[in-house]
């Protein structure tokens, strides 16, 4: 099972590394998201609050996230797909494309706080805890939007249906993740998020399971 | 007369609750005054919607133990009268709450549910349109019903420790039982609960029935 799931994830970063345009597009797209955004505040230095720079990082990460996830089912032939199926165990395969949509994520995430925070000020006070909101975060968006790329792929107009599937859903998450980073952005005693982060880790565990569970059937049609 | 007896059971109790709900008596109380008769109206609605939600989850997941195109068009039939009820929730609510607290929407924590909940129904009725093949219709929209019902019930937790909410027996506001000294409102209430529910029970059924003539006409043809 793990060797398979290994497996899996080296396949997937190969076919990432092989064709770099994808990796490229996506790790441009947030670059210019943020661009797009400094340009449209018109930011001189610390013009805006804390509230508003926290949240707009989360919905461009959201927004990433998506564009870079809903790919993950499409991205290979149908034929390929059969000989997967063939291969491998749907559960093998959906906890492979979570865990190597998280690498893609976290990459992805880094570099945009780090864009982020050069072009729009880093008002952050208490960086670990920043740093832990965006690992759960990479994590929690992963497996959810992983399940939903699966549903969408599925039907015509996928991408439209991604975006309505998926927004509904992460609501939970996205209001936990903003209230962990709002805390981390204030400096505020660690002990105070220490409930959010464990709801946070409770809402993965749920997708994560449930994931497994439903997969095998999406799987196989 | 046996199979019918829901309906005049929601018959009977949604004229004893008309009658009774807009000429029996009801506890003065300062903002409440006459208004608070809604209660036989809206509350209910929230009852009804749930009771054909989680029939329609129910019936996803029998679908996916055992793939009967029975148990798709239930969950899909049950879904939509769910929206129904939310949809009438959210109109008399936007009512009563002009009146009462002065807005037709605030940012409270049952109305944030409300229309979430109703945001993932109607994805799923678009996500069912979505399909061409019957089969794979059925089976992916009943992991999206179940996958989405899983993450909600953890908003519906997390929700309330985020906002107060300003809903009678929510963050210190009292609820109606104690007011109901006499026990008038509780009378007419409880048979409200039943006979929406049942109203919802006959409309959903009327409307499988419709579904499977239309299916047999198709046949015919």
């Amino acid at each position: 099972m793990l060797k398979e799931i290994k497996a899996l994830i080296d396949k997937e970063i190969k076919l990432e590394l092989r064709q770099k345009y994808a990796l490229n597009g996506m790790l441009l797209y947030i670059v210019s998201t943020v661009y797009v955004c400094y340009l449209s505040f018109r930011l001189k230095s610390n013009q805006i609050d804390k509230l508003t720079w926290n949240t707009l990082f989360w919905i461009i990460l959201l927004f990433t996230a998506m564009n870079a996830i809903a790919k993950s089912f499409t991205q290979e032939r149908f034929g390929r797909l059969l000989y997967y199926y063939t291969l491998a165990s749907p559960v093998g395969i959906i906890l492979s494309k979570i865990i190597y949509n998280t690498i893609l994520m976290l990459v992805l995430s880094l570099v945009g706080f780090g864009v982020y925070a050069v072009v729009m000020g880093n008002p952050v006070e208490d960086m670990g805890i920043y740093l832990l909101s965006l690992v759960l975060g990479a994590v929690g968006f992963s497996s959810t939007l992983t399940m939903v790329a699966g549903i969408a792929s599925k039907a015509e107009n996928s991408a439209t249906l991604m975006a309505i599937l998926s927004f509904p859903i992460i609501i939970p998450m996205l209001l936990m993740l903003l209230k962990i980073s709002k805390n981390a952005l204030d400096g505020l005693d660690r002990g105070s998020s220490l409930d959010e982060i464990l709801t946070l880790l409770a809402i993965d565990g749920i997708v994560l399971v449930l994931s497994v569970i439903l997969f095998p059937y999406l799987w196989r049609s | 007369m046996k199979n019918n007896w829901y309906k005049f059971l929601a018959v009977g109790l949604l004229y004893y609750v008309l009658i009774w709900g807009f000429l029996g008596r009801i506890p003065r109380q300062p903002v409440l005054h006459e208004t608070a008769r809604n209660l036989y109206f809206h509350v209910p609605m929230w009852f009804g919607m749930f009771t054909m939600l989680s029939v329609s989850v129910w019936n996803s997941i029998k679908y996916l133990r055992s793939p009967q195109t029975l148990f798709d068009t239930k969950a899909a039939e049950y879904a939509s009268t769910g929206i129904l009820f939310g949809i009438v929730g959210i109109a008399t609510g936007s009512i009563w709450a002009r009146y009462t607290w002065g807005a037709w929407w605030t940012n409270d924590v049952k109305l944030n549910g409300a229309a979430i909940g109703l945001l993932i129904y109607f994805a799923y009725i678009i996500l069912r349109g979505s399909f061409n093949d019957e089969q794979q219709r059925a089976r992916i929209s009943a992991i999206y019903n179940i996958f989405a019902v899983a993450l909600l019930i953890p908003l519906l937790i997390i929700l309330p420790r985020m906002t107060d909410s300003l809903h009678p027996g929510n963050g210190g506001n009292p609820g109606f039982k104690p007011m109901d000294t006499e026990h008038t409102m509780r009378i007419i209430f409880y048979p409200a609960c039943i006979g929406w529910i049942c109203l919802g029970y006959w409309i959903t059924n009327l409307r499988l029935r419709l579904k499977n003539l239309e299916q047999i006409h198709q046949e015919n043809n």
